[in-house]
């Protein structure tokens, strides 16, 4: 859940990313989170190479087994090498997360935007966001499940869905800031076409804030999925992800609580990563918010 | 909506709740069964926890005993010379939960309401030509035909058992759920401190009186020695098995399959196989669609899955599964093990071979898998890596059984939704004849899920109906047996035993294809 | 103000719409057959023919619809299809344990973060801080289920100091229903904790660089009054914010923590009522959801009135 949100705050003159990035990266821990996401994404791309065994292969001679040379994290109630699982797992969740705050940002922007351009629009929009914003994900989820079967795509719209409107929120209000700067008025009065608007003073103005959201909306999206899945409702149960390998494996918790501990271990390392990366980039990208949350 | 009424209601049963009380009750026996209980009319749903229930509040009017005998429970019968008329008479004294006696009328609505619904009732019922009430306490059913199915139908176990219900309530519209939870079993239902989906509270009905003949199997004395029993729902299997190691519950249905390691060996627990019979898994084909509308296709699949694996990974120990090729069950009177070899042992090369001759052209299977049904879930999965292993093209669908069960209504192709193989399981009394099974149906669009089209089957089990002489039923059951497999209607996968975990001091649980809670005593 | 909270509450009715209107196409729109659940899998189709009519499943989806909205007009929520009882009355019972669960996790929440974040605040830069702050940050990148099971191995099935599973209303005493209810509240606390401690740090840290601090240090007045006073009241909007937010996203952890305890709350119950869909009373959860989620953040609204003067409505 991506509680961490933002206030809009007042537009200044769009900082340069690429510096503030380069200036965010400066810091130990921060260093260091961005090595693990490095890791984890490396993991992702390679998995074929870095997974021992195959991941969907079952094996029912050998089940629930104990960490030993060929299986480094054991394996799971079907026989399958949980460290494969795992690494394949990274894979899934970086591919949900990513798909999902992509999405978000970009719903969140084209909406956002007609609703802090058009007045005529923007209640009937904000009204619609503040009511989908009152059903919990994880209703949702359970209902589109049950629409369109379990798929990465059920889950990534079910994600997608309850974030999104937080998105519009955002860019709306930046939107509607903006348009009382002189600049704009200006800009406005001259009867500068509205695409020309967007693509100069409005989009650009929005970038540093999505992105430091958007790396947040990634963080929950990771956490989400994990929950779903763990309750049973997100992925199918066949496709290796931290949250399906946690569900299958909370029955052995107490005989065997790897698996439980090891992907929830990645599980949290990734986040952590991603959680730390957004908060510098928050700083970095917008001074004058450096001290908030 | 007026909203300050809402906000009141809120409040008001947000207060309610945390002020309601739960009185300690000495001699209650606290259990936990494999899943909760949602529907409570049990001439209704099909469902084992709601038959379950059935049990606990209702009584039948014959039973089978633990040797499988036919028993007068409660009613008495007589047959006539001919075989076409039966006489049955109410026990003495019997009285329902809301004090009124119990009569031959009762029985009659009773007979009505469940002959609408189940299968043995419907497929006789058209045959029935009169049911009268003689008197208060005797009933009188003619048949057009000599047949006892009459009687093992009244004495069915599962599916839907024949509850005695008053008539008031039995003569509820078809197909509305009764609400009012009274009949004339040994236990009687809490409604006040009935929490749906929390926990059930049954107390014992003092006014019952049980059979003299001691009890067996679901026949004979209902003697309940508690004041209560108090059936807790719980989600989570391992929070079962902790709840019953910590002490906080006497009585585990099922312990999950993997975590009988964690209750062996404890001195205070027991466990054991009460309900030896078990149950059948079984899948079936949708053969209205590409590809298994093709029989050569569907004997591949069926060559090319293999039980003992599928099993081993989803039971693990041996102990409580048995590979099975008996579409009416093993250890049942009709078992046969004819095709066998078409459905124990894996046999990928012989499905290849088959695909190849019938010309398969990579359509797709789908698989759907119940996720929620400890005794299946994962075997789909392992279905999915041998059929590709034989060169199918598969998609495994998980969902949980309730979507399973109206996705599978679905007639249409994979790409409409539809589906193309589904496995269940069944009770092995629910499958042991051809009349109460499901899976030897064959009457195309009006058969079971799966919808084949076998008349010669069909034919076959309207014989067995009408067939009184036990050899011929026998010859019968065989034949119905080897088209089954031959024409892949059905396919048995496996025969699982359930574990069942109790406290230590906790003993007379019968051995029952039903768990049933009369007879249980605590030292 | 008595007329902004008027108009906050007439604003809610077209949110609930929608609410309505979305929750009812999805549920519809799901491929799931309430006749064919309830009857289980050895149903006769003419069973459930007579299943649906007596639910009016028969009708167009759009007639449901408003046959549905008039009952709720006039306060029916309706009877759930699987238990035969009115829905009110399911939600009512399992309304206790939620609400236990919830209140207790935002009391707990507060009482420990918010002393926490100030502590961080007040010793900026030190070690205590960066403590604090990387606790935080783990905090709410641990998922709740992970905490929860590694609770429950430790401190209830190890050490036995308290209940594996499950919930015992306030009646039995305040005992047993605080002890069953510590290990899900601390792990559903968890991330609020490290939620509400991080803001709560960095908006006392934005408070003390204000020009009204630093003229009430210039007067002399004590440093730990002006920390108390000023600093702390000050950031009490933020941290009112996100309690707000927290509080209404909670819906989903309770639905998480219930399920891991075995918690019999509403949280539950939605999952159950999704997947046996029943109809009235999914309806009916989720009116209510929203609702607090909307009464939620207009309580947020009035507080600000509280902690700030400034703010008029």
């Amino acid at each position: 859940m991506a509680i961490l949100t933002q206030d809009p705050g007042s537009p200044a003159a769009p900082p340069s990313i690429a510096r503030a990035v380069r200036r965010a990266l400066g810091s130990g821990p921060v260093l260091l989170a961005t090595c693990v996401m490095a890791l984890m994404v490396v993991m992702a791309v390679a998995a074929p190479l870095v997974a021992t065994h195959d991941p969907l292969a079952i094996d029912p001679t050998a089940r629930l087994r104990g960490m030993s040379a060929d299986h480094w994290l054991g394996t799971d109630a079907l026989g399958r090498d949980v460290w494969s699982r795992v690494v394949y797992g990274a894979r899934t969740s970086l591919v949900v997360g990513l798909v999902v705050a992509g999405l978000a940002i970009l719903l969140g922007l084209i909406i956002g935007v007609i609703a802090g351009y058009f007045r005529l629009a923007d209640a009937i929009i904000m009204r619609v966001m503040d009511g989908i914003m009152a059903i919990p994900s994880i209703v949702l989820a359970v209902g589109l499940v049950s629409i369109a079967g379990a798929s990465m795509m059920t889950v990534i719209v079910a994600i997608v869905v309850p974030e999104f409107p937080r998105v519009v929120r955002l860019v709306r209000g930046v939107i509607l800031n903006l348009r009382t700067e002189p600049y704009v008025e200006a800009a406005i009065s001259l009867g500068t076409p509205l695409h020309r608007l967007l693509i100069r003073h409005m989009i650009p103005n929005t970038m540093a804030p999505l992105i430091v959201q958007g790396s947040f909306i990634l963080a929950s999206a990771i956490l989400t999925e994990a929950a779903l899945s763990f309750l049973g409702i997100g992925l199918p149960p066949e496709i290796p992800s931290w949250g399906n390998i946690m569900a299958e494996g909370r029955r052995f918790f107490q005989m065997l609580p790897g698996l439980i501990f090891w992907p929830g271990v990645f599980l949290a390392l990734t986040v952590l990563a991603v959680n730390l990366i957004g908060d510098a980039l928050r700083d970095a990208l917008d001074p004058k918010m450096a001290r908030r949350p | 909506m007026t909203r300050p009424f809402r906000t009141t209601l809120a409040t008001a049963t947000a207060v309610a709740a945390l002020m309601a009380s739960v009185p300690a009750h000495a001699d209650t026996l606290q259990i936990v069964m494999q899943s909760r209980v949602s529907v409570l009319d049990a001439t209704l749903s099909t469902s084992h926890q709601t038959r379950n229930h059935g049990y606990m509040i209702h009584d039948t009017l014959l039973a089978i005993d633990a040797d499988g005998e036919l028993r007068p429970q409660m009613a008495e019968w007589e047959v006539s010379e001919d075989g076409t008329a039966f006489t049955f008479t109410l026990r003495e004294g019997l009285t329902f939960h809301d004090g009124a006696p119990v009569t031959a009328e009762d029985a009659i609505a009773s007979i009505k309401r469940w002959a609408q619904s189940d299968r043995m009732g419907r497929a006789l019922m058209p045959r029935v030509t009169d049911m009268r009430a003689e008197d208060d306490r005797t009933f009188v059913i003619e048949l057009d035909f000599a047949t006892d199915l009459i009687l093992s139908a009244f004495a069915k176990q599962s599916g839907l058992p024949l509850f005695v219900l008053p008539a008031r309530l039995a003569d509820t519209e078809a197909g509305t759920a009764i609400t009012e939870q009274v009949g004339a079993g040994p236990f009687r239902f809490n409604a006040e401190l009935f929490e749906p989906g929390v926990r059930v509270v049954y107390d014992r009905f003092e006014d019952y009186i049980p059979r003299d003949e001691p009890a067996s199997g679901l026949a004979g004395g209902k003697v309940v020695n508690f004041d209560r029993v108090e059936r807790i729902e719980m989600a989570d299997e391992l929070t079962m098995v902790n709840s019953l190691l910590a002490g906080e519950i006497d009585y585990l249905e099922t312990i999950p399959f993997d975590l009988v390691p964690m209750v062996e060996g404890n001195p205070d627990l027991i466990i054991e196989i009460h309900d030896t019979t078990g149950f059948q898994s079984l899948y079936r084909f949708n053969q209205l669609n590409a590809p298994f509308d093709n029989a050569t296709i569907r004997r591949a699949a069926m060559y090319a899955l293999g039980q003992e694996p599928a099993l081993q990974a989803q039971i693990g120990n041996p102990d409580f599964f048995q590979t099975c090729a008996a579409v009416f069950g093993c250890g049942m009177p009709y078992e046969f093990d004819t095709h066998a070899e078409m459905v124990i042992e894996p046999n990928p090369e012989r499905a290849a071979e088959l695909l190849e001759e019938a010309g398969y052209d990579g359509a797709p299977v789908v698989i759907l898998q119940a996720t929620d049904i400890p005794m299946i879930q994962s075997i789909p999965v392992v279905m999915a890596q041998q059929l590709r292993a034989a060169g199918f093209n598969v998609e495994v669908q998980a969902m949980d059984f309730m979507t399973l069960l109206s996705r599978r209504s679905n007639r249409g192709p994979v790409e409409e939704g539809g589906w193309s193989i589904f496995l269940t399981t069944w009770h092995n009394v629910e499958v042991q004849d051809p009349i109460r099974s499901f899976t030897v149906t064959a009457n195309g669009p009006d058969a079971w899920a799966g919808w084949p089209d076998v008349p010669e089957l069909v034919e076959l089990v309207d014989t067995y109906l009408v067939t009184g002489d036990p050899d011929e039923r026998h010859e019968l059951a065989r034949q119905i047996h080897d088209i089954t497999l031959e024409q892949g209607v059905s396919v048995p996968f496996g025969q699982v035993v359930r574990p069942t975990g109790r406290r230590a001091g906790i003993d007379g649980i019968l051995e029952a294809p039903v768990p049933v809670f009369w007879n249980i005593t605590r030292d | 103000m008595l007329r902004y909270v008027l108009q906050r509450i007439v604003a809610t009715i077209p949110v609930m719409g929608v609410v309505a209107v979305l929750v009812f196409v999805l549920l519809r729109l799901s491929t799931g057959d309430p006749a064919v659940i309830m009857a289980g899998d050895a149903a006769s189709e003419a069973q459930l023919e007579a299943i649906r009519r007596h639910m009016g499943l028969d009708q167009p989806i759009v007639v449901q619809f408003f046959i549905w909205l008039g009952q709720v007009a006039t306060g029916d929520f309706g009877t759930s299809l699987h238990y035969g009882m009115p829905v009110t009355q399911i939600i009512g019972g399992r309304v206790g344990p939620s609400l236990s669960l919830a209140l207790l996790t935002i009391a707990l929440s507060i009482a420990v973060a918010v002393p926490l974040g100030a502590l961080a605040a007040w010793a900026h830069g030190s070690i205590l801080d960066r403590l604090v702050m990387s606790f935080s940050v783990l905090g709410f990148s641990t998922p709740i289920f992970v905490t929860g099971y590694v609770f429950v191995f430790l401190l209830a099935v190890k050490a036995g100091w308290f209940p594996i599973q499950g919930y015992r209303p306030l009646a039995n005493g305040v005992g047993p229903w605080l002890t069953a209810l510590v290990l899900p509240t601390v792990s559903l606390s968890t991330i609020y904790i490290a939620l509400i401690a991080r803001i709560t740090r960095s908006s006392i840290l934005e408070v003390m660089g204000e020009d009204f601090i630093r003229t009430a240090r210039s007067k002399g007045v004590a440093e730990v009054q002006v920390f108390m006073r000023h600093a702390l009241r000050n950031a009490a909007v933020p941290i009112t914010t996100i309690i707000g937010i927290g509080a209404a996203f909670m819906i989903s952890g309770v639905v998480v923590t219930e399920s891991v305890f075995n918690i019999p709350g509403l949280g539950r119950l939605v999952v159950e009522a999704v997947l046996a869909r029943d109809y009235p009373l999914i309806q009916a959860l989720i009116l209510l959801f929203s609702f607090v989620y909307i009464l939620i953040n207009l309580i947020v609204d009035l507080l600000y009135t509280v902690f700030d003067p400034r703010i008029r409505y």
